[in-house]
């Protein structure tokens, strides 16, 4: 057989005839079927597994591979304003090289002294983001921006017995749709309701006589976004600290850390628990694969007894030198199962070291360059695309890195004029037609660092081009 | 059993690497960013005058300012200090698989890692068409009509199912009525844990004799009020209940539904299919059967499959193929909405993928071949040394793909435990052994699993560093109670790291807490 068959596959090694057969021998077993008889045979699956046929050479994976991925388009290739809870931004190419490590890829859990430096790049993380966000306790990620929103406010829920929260109406559909999920439907006894609070028309900022009519005895937690969903910088945090602890309800905050080298930190106006992406410090989009999120707090008992995630805490070895271990894990579903605070698993920790390079490469200057080059770019794109015959900013000041364009007096949706700018290599804007018909035909455009004033100008002219009647 | 098998003679690198914080030079830079250029400084003025007054930044946050080769090099010196499968890791519950270079290649090309999730679909039909492919080859190993790839873990995969469970209840008018969900204390901690956070009462049955629960207790535990049964199956004892074909006439017959976690599939693929066996659901973890790498804890995607009376409240949107091309399907009345925001780890479904195209059928039955074989052989071996037991000793079936193992009588007549063998191993370069999750049910447990990846060389090298640990248990087992000792750095000073005085999950507060330093 051997000399016809193909080569040895390259994954496994004791597929050799004799190597199992040695197996066999040792184990007293006279055949691999022999040793499935666990299994009832009304249970097995005795027909074909109809699969593709295995390409084992590398070449030839590679090249079917590649050839599948040629036919998408990227943002590298075109010219993409699209934001909306996934941003491109530069990744430092140390950062890629870190997180490629094998010795990180393929770790899983060792001891804290086989696996120190992994969870001491792990407390760099929490050590850094805690900087950016000036809290003391933060946990190891969660899956993703919307999941860290849902978990806080379980856990807000959970510190003051209350089982309402309120939520921007301005919230990303696909963040608001998780944190739904999490605070479950009305049917379970558990629920938690979801009351939205408005926003100001004039200037995207939450309503506060909206959300004073909306707290009360039996608010939970009052969260907002800095910058929100549609871009804007909230300037009333204080405020609406004050007034969510007046009612007796936890603040929570939920950020984009690559903004916190220009925007106020949030414990800085006011905030309980602080949530967000990780996706904006050092991970590529992959298509929505490169997210991430965090919780994070005062270093309180209260607050750090309530957390889902796994917490990794310094400490020191048995001679004295700095070491890692973790810290709660007792309360967690590995410790407690369905007692346990929410769940853990798997999630996004390799993203973690990478953004803990990322945060290690710019420093406290790299994040004020960096926010101040957004803040620059951004607010230029707007001032240049609302020079367009036709076209207008619905806020025109006052936000991070992405705004709302609407386009009512071209008298063309968004979706015809995506399409013309496609053509023409521009990814535009996301259509919030639908999710925010008050706003008409508009969409929400994103410039980054990754932006130069040549590629504004350029989407200016197609804008200019694609709208004219 | 003496061996003759030379051990590893392996020491760690050491780099007494300070913690990021500490290191650099005020003023030094490791990524820089070009200023704004003159026109659009002309047109927008000051920056930093954009910011409304009320939210600008006043301090500078206290990080770290070095060189980016500074950078590197630390990060390097941490990654050196990372055993992470470098030797031999048999980590049970976990499938260490190859993880192949292509894949993680592969995604770094920016028509992957540069794609936008909210893109046209037009402009991303090579992966729509990955996606759906691997849905396709999931379906026929599973027998299910349809996957999604939106949870981001295996747990995360449970709870979409908790929240299909909630949908179909809620569409038929009995989630009310149906509150209950019930597992077994084998069952991984996900179950009860998404099970829970999903706002149901959980029933967690106990094991009998053989190794899992009777037919009795589930009996006694199915009512009006189930809504679900969540189970693995086998169990990360290798144990093989051959009664849950009737389990799931059971609980269909109750008016539940039942949930496959697959995530002990290697030992079974090709073997059988959750479908067969009458199952509405299953999930599959593809950064572990299917060779995406862990990453130490993800980024990971459950794989949650169902049959077509359950697809209508799968998370959305669906990718689906259309004529000649391939389209996302948003229109889905009664979806129960996001699980996780986006479409999921797309580059772990790659991976996936591309392992299946590897491997094919033949290489997919054969890898589940090798599992057993390969656990088999081990167990054997394993039950030449000292002080070891095997789980449910009763039990003599050979087991699947991983065994539970107890070094109770090990621990008792050396007093070694568990814990000071895991420290010996990785003086070998082995990384350490899955003991089991909470709780034990096997006094010092531990759960090897070598899948197809091992050479038997390699499980022979395993075996050999077990046996000595277990000699030097019995003959200086000081040597076992103080290791690591060749590890970068000792094993852990015994701090209480659950006392709020003590813990400290960032360098702020540990500066607070033992510097005594305010935090800034
Ligand atoms: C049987 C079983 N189910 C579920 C999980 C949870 O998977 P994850 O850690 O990816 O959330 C695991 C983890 O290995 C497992 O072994």
């Amino acid at each position: 057989m051997r000399g016809n068959a193909p080569g040895a596959h390259p994954y496994m090694a004791n597929a050799l005839p004799e190597t199992k057969q040695a197996m066999l021998a040792e184990i007293g077993a006279r055949s691999i079927e022999e040793l499935f008889h666990q299994i009832p045979a009304d249970h097995r699956f005795r027909g074909e597994l109809k699969l593709p046929a295995a390409m084992r050479s590398e070449a030839e994976l590679k090249r079917h591979l590649l050839g599948l991925l040629r036919r998408n388009r990227s943002c590298e290739e075109n010219l993409s304003f699209l934001g909306a809870g996934c941003w491109q931004h530069h990744v430092p190419a140390i950062v890629d090289e870190i997180a490629g490590r094998s010795e990180f890829l393929t770790s899983v859990w060792g001891t804290s002294s086989s696996d120190h430096g992994r969870n001491q790049a792990w407390f760099e993380f929490t050590s850094q983001l805690a900087e950016l966000v000036r809290m003391d306790f933060v946990g190891l990620p969660v899956y993703s921006w919307g999941c860290a929103a849902g978990h806080a406010l379980r856990m807000a829920s959970r510190l003051n017995g209350r089982r309402e929260v309120l939520v921007p109406r301005a919230t990303c559909p696909e963040r608001l749709s998780v944190i739904r999920n999490y605070c479950e439907p009305e049917q379970m006894e558990s629920h938690i309701k979801v009351t939205l609070v408005d926003y100001q028309p004039g200037n995207g900022r939450l309503d506060l006589a909206d959300l004073k009519r909306k707290l009360g005895p039996d608010i939970a937690a009052v969260y907002i976004e800095v910058p929100g969903y549609l871009g804007t910088i909230e300037s009333q945090g204080a405020e609406i600290a004050r007034m969510a602890r007046a009612a007796g309800a936890e603040m929570i905050v939920g950020v984009d850390p690559i903004s916190l080298g220009v925007l106020a930190a949030p414990a800085d106006y006011g905030a309980d628990i602080v949530v967000g992406t990780t996706q904006t410090l050092g991970i590529h989009m992959f298509a929505g694969g490169g997210l991430g999120g965090f919780i994070a707090s005062r270093d309180e008992d209260r607050y750090a007894r309530e957390y889902p995630t796994l917490n990794v805490s310094i400490t020191s070895s048995v001679k004295g030198e700095p070491a890692f271990g973790l810290s709660l894990l007792h309360q967690s579903s590995y410790g407690l199962r369905d007692k346990g605070k929410d769940w853990t698993g798997n999630s996004t920790y390799l993203w973690a070291i990478a953004s803990a390079v990322y945060m290690s490469a710019l420093g406290p200057a790299g994040f004020r360059e960096v926010g101040e080059l957004i803040l620059a770019q951004s607010h230029f794109a707007a001032k240049r695309i609302a020079s367009v015959p036709g076209l207008s900013v619905a806020w025109p000041g006052g936000f991070f890195k992405e705004f709302v364009v609407r386009f009512d007096g071209t008298g063309k949706s968004v979706a015809a004029i995506n399409r013309a700018l496609a053509a023409k290599g521009i990814f535009g804007g996301k259509d919030l037609s639908a999710e925010f018909p008050e706003l008409g035909q508009s969409a929400l455009y994103c410039v980054t660092e990754i932006h130069s004033a040549e590629d504004i100008e350029r989407l200016v002219g197609a804008l200019a081009e694609v709208v004219r009647p | 059993m003496t061996s003759n098998i030379k051990l590893p003679n392996y020491h760690g690198a050491r780099w007494d690497e300070p913690v990021v914080m500490e290191m650099g030079v005020p003023g030094r830079r490791g990524a820089v960013f070009p200023a704004p250029a003159p026109a659009v400084a002309a047109a927008v003025g000051d920056a930093a005058s954009l910011v409304p007054a009320s939210m600008r930044r006043q301090d500078r946050p206290a990080l770290p300012e070095m060189t980016e080769p500074d950078v590197l090099r630390h990060y390097l010196h941490l990654s050196q200090m990372v055993l992470g499968m470098m030797g031999i890791s048999l980590f049970g519950t976990c499938t260490m698989k190859y993880n192949p270079r292509l894949n993680e290649w592969l995604q770094m090309r920016p028509e992957l890692a540069e794609l936008h999730p909210l893109q046209d679909e037009s402009t991303m039909q090579g992966m729509l068409e990955i996606v759906h492919g691997l849905d396709l080859i999931l379906r026929e190993l599973s027998g299910m009509d349809q996957f999604v790839f939106q949870a981001a873990g295996g747990a995360d995969a449970a709870y979409t199912q908790t929240c299909v469970t909630r949908g179909y209840f809620a569409a038929r008018g009995e989630l009310e009525q149906r509150n209950e969900i019930i597992t077994t204390i084998q069952a991984h901690p996900c179950n009860p844990a998404t099970a829970a956070t999903a706002g149901f009462k959980v029933i967690t049955l106990p094991l009998e004799e053989n190794g899992y629960p009777s037919i009795e207790a589930l009996k006694a535990a199915l009512s009006p009020r189930t809504a679900a049964l969540m189970t693995n199956n086998p169990d990360d004892m290798g144990i093989y209940n051959p009664q849950i074909r009737e389990w799931v006439r059971l609980v269909h017959e109750a008016g539940g539904l039942a949930f496959y976690d697959h995530a002990n599939f290697n030992g079974v693929m090709s073997k059988i299919r959750a479908r067969d066996l009458g199952f509405d659901a299953c999930m599959f973890m593809l950064h572990k059967t299917f060779g995406g790498a862990k990453g130490g804890g993800g980024p990971a995607t459950g794989a949650y499959g169902c049959t077509a009376a359950l697809a209508p409240f799968l998370p959305g949107p669906v990718v689906v193929k259309d004529g000649a091309g391939y389209r996302l399907d948003r229109n889905r009345p009664q979806s129960v909405g996001k699980v996780r925001e986006f479409l999921g780890n797309l580059q772990v479904v790659l991976k996936a993928y591309s392992w299946c195209r590897a491997m094919g059928a033949e290489g997919i039955a054969e890898a589940s071949d090798l599992s057993v074989l390969a656990n088999n052989y081990m167990d054997k071996k394993l039950g030449q040394i000292r002080g070891l037991v095997r789980s449910h000793p009763k039990n003599t079936a050979h087991r699947m793909e991983m065994t539970r193992w107890g070094m109770g009588p090990l621990k008792e007549e050396t007093g070694v435990n568990i814990f000071d063998v895991q420290n010996r191993m990785t003086d070998f370069g082995v990384d350490a052994f899955w003991l089991s999750h909470d709780p034990w049910v096997v006094p010092e447990p531990f759960t090897p699993e070598a899948g197809e990846l091992w050479s038997k060389e390699d499980i022979d090298t395993w075996i050999a560093v077990i046996q000595r640990i277990s000699d030097e248990a019995y003959s200086t087992p000081e040597l076992v109670k103080n290791a690591p000792h060749k590890a970068a750095i000792a094993k852990l000073a015994p701090e209480n790291l659950d006392d709020p005085a003590v813990w400290a999950t960032t360098w702020r507060a540990y500066q607070r807490k033992r510097k005594g330093k305010a935090a800034a």
